[in-house]
């Protein structure tokens, strides 16, 4: 009864009208940049971080959770129409979504993705809702050995379990760890890596490392492969609704892509890419109509990871606003925007910023219902935005990336470094590194370290703290089957089985 | 995984791109350690002072230096689909230029009109033919950013010439 109590005084700060413009301008927003290839939310919320010297906290996180949400419903719409994700967690819709519409089946395809969506936004924001509380009473047992053991798993999960290699998945992660210690020693005052550059102490920027990575480098690296062919538009034919017979392959798909996708967001291990690829892999295998998947391209196939993704996107909340563990790029850069505000993410931030927090989550049921207004009869409307030509798209994500960094500071260093880590994410990108354990590692990487010094501090320079805990004991065993696990496991079968093909970041 | 790929080459030797990468990383890893080692420590946080995690940093990132050094020797992990695309070297090199033309013209000229400068070698790099219509969309764009930015974000960006021909 207190949630419902909590989350109607929420309604209470989302429903006012400054803040019903802040949802519909995020959402509009963020179904832009899903639509638009090469632009994500991680980069969109980057480069709108300024935003947060200039208006309230609630304000700010509506507007991002806004384009959060969009994204993933703008991305479904690149991958039914182009064949190309939008953003990574939709490549599977990609794979039927796009045969439907080559079967002329297209507007189903996006109606039932839409409707998918708003079912499991509702049902992952509900949980959202009802699980932090939950999270947090357990959460307050937590002392500094028990987070930093914590973080030891979500690192091992964001970068080795989820990916194609758990060695490049760890090390784009350990690369992140040095960027984020660049800079001034917050316990100590020393400064670190900055190599004498009096514009390193601040440290490098997450602005400057998202946009770097997501802009710069996917530019570059889009410019090389040219020739590489090229998808084409395919026009949409046929109405927006559904057959009876499509609504009864939907619905249970929608249920169980919700069920598939919010526990594994709210993991500490987060990604919207793995439940989507469960949730195909199980439509696939429920389906009665079989015969469509691959071919003419099944609904179930599109209805199920879309609900998948949408519901992990949710999930991936629950460990961001009650342990500050961010779990993807985006929640990262939403990390840094708390940080910004000087409210720090934990257990304490449902009772410290009770307006924030239910004021977001009800936001969240807001922008689901905005969303799916905006993606269904304004379908037509981002079409037209898949139209814009590559070149004049590519030159202006770079204006806007430079105006975003080069607005920071006014320093031309932070466009050196901004040019440098994008010629690193083109590198990443060409070896297949995967960019989003670089941003969570740059902001998590810090607080790692303050949570290790802390529990070796209280424990007077004891290593055993970590071991001796339970609870922290039973972490680090966790995270260290979750490393080995499958590598055992694959030495037992004796078959190399490559896991899901990485595609960089959520950018 | 290339190594029992059919497609691959069939000598999986060194892979040379991938090799650099490693040995690239292991050099990084012993910058950072020695960049550690140069950084005065007050004897008071002598236990777990501000080095302790760079150390460990470094550690990791020299074993993974060398786990991807041995899979550049069994043939490198570089997807097929990656190898077979030849870059578009040309492409990336106009993209480059126009970041280099930015960071140079952004001090002298401001914004907008680096900007612009951008916006056209970027286009031309990804195959637009039309120079001048890519200025005026550049510019144009670069206006809008520069007063979104200016403006609504309260983000103050370098004025320069175009700038303070509109008064801003």
């Amino acid at each position: 009864m207190d949630t419902l109590s909590q989350l109607a005084h929420g309604f209470a700060v989302a429903l006012t009208w400054q803040n019903l413009l802040w949802c519909l301008l995020g959402t509009t927003l963020g179904t832009a940049i899903g639509v638009l290839p090469g632009l994500g939310p991680a980069l969109t919320i980057a480069l709108l971080l300024p935003i947060t010297f200039q208006v309230a906290p609630e304000a700010s996180f509506i507007l991002f959770a806004g384009i959060y949400y969009g994204a993933m419903y703008g991305g479904s719409t690149t991958s039914i129409l182009l064949n190309t994700p939008g953003e990574s967690a939709t490549i599977v819709t990609a794979l039927e979504g796009n045969k439907m519409a080559r079967s002329g089946r297209g507007g189903a395809a996006l109606a039932t993705s839409a409707i998918g969506s708003f079912v499991a936004g509702m049902i992952g924001t509900l949980g959202v809702a009802f699980l932090a509380p939950v999270v947090v009473s357990f959460a307050l047992a937590f002392g500094p050995a028990e987070y930093f053991s914590l973080m030891v798993l979500a690192f091992v999960m964001v970068s080795a379990v989820l990916g194609s290699s758990a060695v490049r998945g760890l090390t784009s992660l350990f690369v992140g760890f040095f960027l984020g210690m660049i800079g001034v020693d917050l316990q100590t005052g020393q400064p670190r890596f900055t190599f004498g550059v009096s514009e390193l102490l601040d440290g490098t920027s997450m602005i400057v490392a998202a946009v770097g990575l997501f802009a710069v480098g996917e530019t570059l690296y889009v410019a090389s492969r040219r020739y590489a062919g090229r998808d084409e538009i395919i026009p949409l034919k046929g109405s927006l609704y559904m057959t009876a017979q499509e609504w009864a392959r939907s619905w249970k798909a929608w249920l169980r892509g919700a069920a598939i996708g919010f526990p594994i967001g709210a993991l500490p291990a987060g990604g919207a890419e793995i439940p989507t690829f469960l949730s195909y892999a199980l439509e696939k295998k429920l389906s009665n109509h079989k015969e469509e998947f691959g071919t003419t391209g099944a609904i179930e196939g599109v209805a199920g990871p879309e609900a998948a993704n949408n519901a992990s996107a949710a999930g991936v909340l629950v460990p961001m606003l009650t342990l500050g563990l961010p779990t993807s790029a985006t929640a990262a850069i939403m990390l840094s925007a708390f940080q910004s505000y000087g409210i720090n993410p934990g257990p304490l931030l449902l009772q410290t910023q009770p307006a924030l927090v239910w004021g977001l989550v009800a936001s969240l049921f807001v922008a689901n219902v905005l969303l799916v207004i905006l993606n269904l009869p304004l379908i037509g409307l981002w079409v037209r935005l898949l139209k814009i030509p590559a070149p004049q798209l590519y030159a202006g994500i770079l204006v806007f990336a430079t105006v975003g960094t080069y607005g920071i500071s006014q320093s031309p260093v932070d466009l050196i470094l901004l040019y440098v880590l994008g010629a690193m994410g083109f590198l990443m990108r060409r070896f297949d590194f995967p960019t989003a354990p670089v941003i969570i590692g740059m902001i998590l990487g810090p607080l790692a370290e303050t949570q290790f010094r802390r529990a070796m501090t209280i424990s007077n320079g004891d290593w055993s703290v970590f071991y001796t805990h339970p609870l922290s004991l039973t972490l680090l065993i966790l995270a260290l089957l979750a490393l080995l696990g499958p590598r055992v496991y694959g030495i037992i079968v004796h078959r190399r089985t490559r896991g899901p093909e990485h595609v960089p970041g959520d950018a | 995984m290339s190594v029992s790929d059919p497609h691959s080459d069939p000598h999986p030797g060194l892979a040379l791109p991938e090799a650099l990468i490693g040995i690239g990383l292991l050099v990084c890893a012993g910058a950072v350690v020695w960049q550690t080692a140069v950084m005065p420590v007050s004897p008071m946080y002598s236990k777990v002072g501000p080095t302790v995690f760079p150390y460990m940093t470094a550690a990791g990132l020299a074993i993974l230096a060398i786990l991807l050094f041995i899979q550049a020797m069994r043939g490198g992990w570089q997807p097929d689909d990656e190898k077979e695309v030849k870059a578009d070297w040309k492409s990336v090199a106009f993209v480059a230029a126009g970041l280099v033309a930015n960071v140079a013209l952004i001090g002298p000229l401001g914004f907008t009109a680096a900007s612009a400068v951008l916006f056209v070698l970027v286009a031309h790099g990804f195959g637009s033919r039309q120079p001048i219509r890519n200025a005026v969309t550049g510019l144009v764009l670069s206006l809008a950013a520069y007063f979104g930015f200016a403006k609504a974000l309260g983000v103050n960006i370098g004025a320069g010439v175009i700038e303070r021909l509109l008064g801003a």
